[in-house]
């Protein structure tokens, strides 16, 4: 019997091939929308990871406590070794020392005296070190505005706000005023080489980009850092995984009560942003679901249109003493063989499609030209990504739903009299 | 053309079927179909034998009922009252599963529209009831081989249904409602869509089948020519039975 709804299948094309062209374009869409969505998502959280929060940061207890005043006084110590640490028992990300502080940036003239002053908040990025990614990762190349990037640890970048307000000009040479880790006073100086624009609204006024190194020096954080920034390779934010990190490092540094002891937080724990992790996750599913569900009615009414296509068949099988189980039986193990074909087929197209988009991105910028104005970032390369799961997904659309589908449609053969088929396959 | 049977085998079956039993029993059958509000009596107080070998047909004008009537026989439907008894079980309280078992093993079907499986071979057409009824395919072979022989088709074995003419469809048809060697074959309106020269081969071939292996037939036709052959005609008007003839010498036979 098996052979013979197998000869079936193959030899009626209308029974086959169509079907499992629609049931391999479906499960190719889904996978691949599934792949670009997630990576949508996980890419949405790039800037924020890079600017503020990495995947994971790692910091003392008592700085965390207090993170919101910057206080340096409690910085980590001897963070070559920590980084070295890092690096090697979580080879899946990688690590960068990070320095923030306030202070004033005082612009002098000829004569020494100032010229204009205000206040800046100033980050310290490990730019210089080598296989250092963080130029790249902040996007500089299409950030700077005027200028080009630090080349050398008493170099600065000034966004092109406060260069404005300040009237700084690329060459000048301004004058940090502040204090050490040590709550001395300190000054020092850093030369402008360049103005940028996050392209976000209003949070670059006051910022100033400097290497790690000259804020260790203007700081006398020699071999210190306030934070150290974890990224995965991929610059995916994988939340389960970040969330499995921090637990695992915050348990193995719990056996002291040191406040300087490290502790890591995830993006998820910073500034409201499990919120959005939750509600990307939440939105991911909802977008999924009604795509599958589309998906699920179209099968549904293939499975119809072909069942409607052969009544015929039905009632000669009936005839033949086969019982309207048997033929039940028989339509659905037609639909879970098309369903498996397809599956594999769409996930054969969805996943290299996938994969391309994940290397080389869908770029939108045309179509984000007349929105994207100076103040507003928006991204526009995405991203997609393969997760594991994409291998597996298919399997709802393709094989569950092409077999709901017959199995709906094919409860017509129970509601019907059988004597109506036959009335049906007279005509 | 000739056509003959392997009598040996035939005769063995011939035994089977010989009991002095009716094949069919119809006692106060009534049959009404809801239409709109109310009901369409389609047929009232049918009370018919047939015996084990009769070569009859339900005559009569289109809608007097012979179809309804034919699917009451081949438990394709359920009376509204009364009781049909074919081949010894009870049609009105078996289980869906028995009577589907009772069509698989010893009753055939013939079709105005043939009814074949149009991506399927003669060859596979034909063997669907023996696939069905689990016989090993050597010998499906052999009893596929056999049947296509009596109805003439041996040359088109291979050839799927859209590359035969109507009359070897109908052939087709036969071949498959007989391979399996049934007591009992319901044929509505065989050769409605076949012309005269066609009409007259297939029922030469029913016939010859109907006497080699004591098949009992019950037709259900308005066609003159197939009347020419009939040994009983039982004439439907409105649902009802109006006469029972039994034909001594049909007036074509072998
Ligand atoms: N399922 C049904 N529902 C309603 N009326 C039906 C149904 N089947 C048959 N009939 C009616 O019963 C009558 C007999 O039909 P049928 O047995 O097909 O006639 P015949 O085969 O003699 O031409 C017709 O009037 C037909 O319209
Ligand atoms: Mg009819």
């Amino acid at each position: 019997m098996f052979k013979f709804v197998l000869n079936g299948i193959l030899r009626d094309r209308s029974r086959s091939l169509f079907p499992i062209i629609i049931v391999s374009l479906i499960v190719a869409l889904v996978v691949f929308y599934k792949g670009f969505l997630v990576g949508a998502m996980g890419n949405m959280f790039k800037d924020s990871a890079v600017i503020t929060s990495g995947h994971v940061k790692v910091m003392t207890t008592a700085y965390k406590e207090e993170r919101q005043m910057l206080p340096n006084d409690l910085a980590l110590l001897e963070v070559d070794h920590l980084i070295a640490d890092l690096s090697q028992s979580h080879p899946d990300h990688f690590w960068s020392p990070r320095i923030s502080f306030a202070g004033l940036l005082d612009l002098p003239d000829e004569n020494g005296e100032t010229k204009s002053q205000g206040p800046v908040f100033t980050t310290g990025i490990d730019f210089l070190s080598e296989n250092s990614r963080q130029a790249e990762l902040w996007e500089l190349d299409t950030r700077i505005v005027s200028g080009r990037e630090i080349r050398h640890f008493n170099e600065s970048l000034v966004s092109a706000k406060l260069a404005e307000q300040l009237g700084l000009s690329l060459g000048d040479a301004v004058t940090f005023v502040g204090t050490t880790m040590d709550n001395a006073f300190t000054t020092f100086n850093f030369i402008v080489v360049g103005t940028f624009d996050l392209k976000m609204g209003p949070v670059d006024k006051q910022m100033m980009l400097a290497d790690i190194q000259g804020a260790r020096m203007a700081l006398n954080m020699e071999n210190a850092a306030a934070e150290i920034f974890g990224f995965k390779h991929d610059m995916f934010y994988d939340d389960k995984n970040s969330q499995v990190l921090r637990n695992q490092f915050n348990k193995m540094h719990s056996d002291t009560s040191d406040i300087f002891r490290p502790t890591m937080m995830a993006l998820r724990d910073q500034n409201q942003m499990g919120t959005m992790v939750d509600l990307a996750d939440v939105a991911t599913i909802i977008i999924l679901g009604i795509f599958i569900l589309i998906a699920m009615i179209v099968l549904w009414n293939m499975g119809i249109m072909s069942g409607l296509r052969r009544y015929g068949e039905m009632g000669i099988r009936l005839a033949m003493g086969e019982t309207k189980g048997q033929v039940y039986r028989s339509l659905i193990l037609e639909s879970v063989i098309i369903g498996t074909i397809g599956t594999f087929i769409g996930t054969a197209i969805g996943i290299p499609l996938t994969w391309y988009v994940q290397e080389y991105g869908i770029d939108y910028s045309s179509a984000f030209e007349n929105l994207s104005n100076n103040t507003m970032m928006m991204t526009t390369v995405f991203y997609a990504k393969i997760t594991p799961d994409l291998f597996f997904i298919g399997i709802v659309p393709g094989v569950v739903a092409t077999v709901l589908g017959t199995m709906l449609a094919g409860r017509a053969i129970y509601k019907r009299e059988m004597a109506q088929l036959f009335k049906e396959l007279e005509n | 053309m000739l056509i003959r049977a392997s009598t040996r085998l035939m005769q063995s079956k011939k035994r089977e079927n010989m009991s002095n039993k009716n094949v069919v029993e119809i006692q106060n059958l009534l049959k009404q179909f809801p239409v709109g509000g109310g009901f369409f009596t389609a047929l009232k107080d049918v009370n018919l034998q047939f015996k084990t070998g009769e070569f009859s047909g339900l005559v009569g004008p289109s809608g007097s009922g012979k179809t309804t009537l034919l699917n009451q026989i081949g438990g394709l439907d359920s009376p509204t009252e009364g009781s049909v008894n074919v081949l010894n079980m009870d049609l009105v309280n078996a289980s869906h599963n028995q009577r589907a078992d009772l069509r698989k093993t010893k009753m055939g079907f013939i079709f105005q529209s043939y009814n074949l499986l149009p991506v399927y071979t003669v060859f596979e057409n034909v063997e669907l009831p023996l696939i069905l009824n689990k016989i090993e395919s050597k010998k499906r072979k052999e009893l596929v081989e056999q049947a296509v022989e009596w109805v003439g088709l041996t040359d088109k074995l291979e050839s799927r249904p859209s590359q035969l003419s109507g009359g070897e469809c109908q052939r087709t048809a036969i071949a498959r409602a007989i391979v399996h060697k049934p007591a009992l074959v319901l044929a509505d309106e065989p050769t409605a869509n076949l012309d005269a020269k066609n009409s007259h081969q297939i029922m030469k071939i029913l016939v010859n089948l109907n006497q080699e292996l004591d098949t009992s037939f019950i037709f259900a036709t308005h066609d003159e020519k197939i009347m020419e052959y009939l040994k009983r005609i039982i004439h439907l008007d409105d649902g009802q039975v109006t006469q029972d003839d039994i034909i001594e010498k049909p007036k074509m036979s072998l």
